[in-house]
């Protein structure tokens, strides 16, 4: 429904989420921010896309480098900064759509871990501050792009879609560093729900708030933007109820229970 | 340095984990949490042929520094690379989440996590990766009440979704064995090829990201020996002091600023070790 030919599904998502808004000048053109109106709550879209042109060469992709890092913590610390005395925060809205962070001597050389700590520290404070940040997954949401877009949001939501994918690493970098072949790290991660690829595995450990039907994930529909505004809504109005700012709501999956139990035994043992 | 003084050094790089944490901690005070006893081992290693341990390799260790209610966080490196799990993760991003409870009931707890590890063990990868975003929530969240110190010593460095960790402490301490970036040089080498990263050239890798370098350019605070007093020393000095305002991670526009120059001036080309002080700015 997008008037220009989207360049990703994540800015096809943050075109028909944003509607006719226009997008924040002054930032690099693989971060795309639009400030929208949404049921009487003001909110930022914020989507990290392809820039074919990018004059770092190993974020060309929709990668998240040393561009997109420090942008993405100042497009979250704008918003920080201009509510600081405001009684009601407004709504951060990453949308996800990341193959990876970039790859590069450049990257590197330049700290593109400080960068991508930037952006995770930003939401974290974002969060902490009383923003309600909520993550939506269109499409990959791999590794470090992800931890430093996405996955500090309150609540996690994700297109029920195969493009779908949330991982540590693409499937034959990660059979090349574990020493296996990619048909048997494709066995492994059919027993081994925590190393699986697919959405469904991904929903047993308890990190996604919900995943939601759509007809195109890739270009969606009028009917598509208004399912997930309103799931989008519900995931607001589940965060505004919640006294908590922090991430416990991920630790009860059916397939987390170690996590449970060394988080219980730190407790029983802390106080001196 | 006499020879006298270089062999009274005691190493801190040859420490395991647990005696890091003990070194660490004041005489008396290390007591050890959810322990090699506790029966607590990844669910996940066995089945897939790799024998667990019953740390999952993380030791976190309650006691003072300085007189000073302390958690330290030490990852064995020895232990399948210092990759972080299921349950080491939990492990530290528990550790952080009750450090920060005990400062809002007035217990000035502070926190120390000695980095030694590739990130996400990728035999548990979501959850690994799950836990490590909880661990940098709790680093954002505790660094607001007290110090969150990060000890880089080497040889493993500190890689993935961990140097994002160390990157958001409020205070980074390196040696020059120790290695800092996001992603590890063999995967860098597979995902670019060998004329971008050349994961085997040593004194290229260590100009770009060992600690003399990050410690050089501000991405680290202090640059110490391989000595476990002087690490100890400078740790107890950082974890009581008053805590910044803003940390590294929070300099977004500095850092902008720095990039953009580079890539104004300089992105046709690949950066030396000298460019990058030159663009980041040299430590005096």
């Amino acid at each position: 429904m997008s008037e220009q030919n989207p360049v990703s599904r994540g800015d096809a998502w943050l075109a028909a989420l944003a509607s006719n808004a226009p997008r924040l000048p002054g930032y690099p053109p693989s971060i795309q921010i639009a400030d929208i109106e949404w049921s009487g709550r003001a909110a930022r879209l914020i989507a990290v896309v392809p820039d074919v042109a990018s004059p770092l060469p190993r974020a060309r992709h929709g990668e998240v480098g040393l561009l997109e890092g420090w942008a993405l913590a100042r497009a979250v610390h704008e918003v920080i900064d201009a509510d600081r005395d405001a009684p009601v925060k407004r709504v951060i809205i990453a949308i996800v759509d990341t193959p990876s962070q970039a790859y590069g001597r450049r990257e590197e050389a330049f700290g593109i871990h400080q960068a991508l700590a930037g952006a995770a520290s930003a939401y974290a404070t974002a969060r902490l501050q009383g923003h309600p940040v909520i993550a939506l997954l269109v499409g990959k949401a791999m590794s470090g792009a992800f931890l430093a877009h996405g996955y500090q949001a309150n609540r996690i939501l994700a297109l029920d879609d195969a493009g779908v994918q949330v991982h540590a690493m693409g499937k034959e970098a990660a059979a090349r560093i574990t020493l296996r072949s990619v048909e048997d790290l494709e066995a492994f991660a059919a027993t081994v729900p925590p190393m699986a690829y697919d959405l469904g595995n991904y929903a047993s450990l308890g990190l996604l708030w919900r995943t939601v039907a759509v007809q195109d994930a890739a270009a969606p529909t009028t009917e598509d933007r208004a399912t997930i505004l309103r799931h989008l809504q519900e995931a607001l109005a589940d965060i505004d109820a919640d006294p908590h700012r922090d991430l416990r709501g991920r630790l009860d999956g059916e397939n987390r229970s170690a996590t449970r139990r060394a988080r219980e035994l730190l407790r029983a043992q802390w106080q001196d | 340095m006499n020879r006298a003084t270089l062999l009274s050094r005691e190493s801190f790089v040859e420490l395991g984990a647990r005696a890091r944490a003990q070194a660490l901690l004041d005489p008396g005070t290390f007591r050890e949490l959810a322990g090699p006893f506790d029966g607590l081992t990844s669910p996940w290693l066995a089945r897939q042929g790799v024998v667990p341990q019953g740390d999952d390799g993380v030791i976190v260790a309650k006691g003072r520094i300085d007189g000073q209610p302390a958690v330290v966080m030490a990852i064995e490196g020895a232990f399948q690379g210092g990759s972080l799990g299921e349950v080491g993760g939990a492990k530290i991003s528990g550790a952080l989440e009750l450090a920060a409870e005990d400062n809002r009931n007035g217990i000035p707890t502070r926190a120390v996590i000695l980095f030694e590890t590739g990130g996400v063990r990728l035999q548990e990868a979501n959850l690994g990766l799950a836990s490590i975003a909880e661990i940098h929530a709790g680093i954002v969240d505790l660094r607001r009440y007290q110090p969150v110190i990060g000890v880089i010593a080497g040889q493993v460095g500190c890689f993935g979704g961990m140097s994002i960790a160390a990157a958001l402490c409020s205070a980074l301490v390196v040696t020059r064995e120790a290695r800092l970036g996001l992603n590890g040089p063999a995967v860098i080498e597979q995902e670019a090829g060998i004329a971008e990263y050349d994961s085997r050239d040593r004194p290229f890798i260590w100009g770009l990201t060992g600690g003399e370098q990050r410690f050089a350019i501000g991405l680290a605070d202090r640059f110490v020996e391989d000595d476990t007093a002087q690490v100890r020393d400078v740790v107890a000095a950082l974890a009581t002091a008053p805590v910044d305002a803003t940390p590294r991670s929070e300099q977004y526009e500095h850092y902008l600023q720095c990039i953009t120059e580079y890539v104004a001036r300089d992105a046709s080309h690949q950066p030396d070790p000298a460019m990058v002080r030159r663009y980041l700015g040299e430590r005096e």
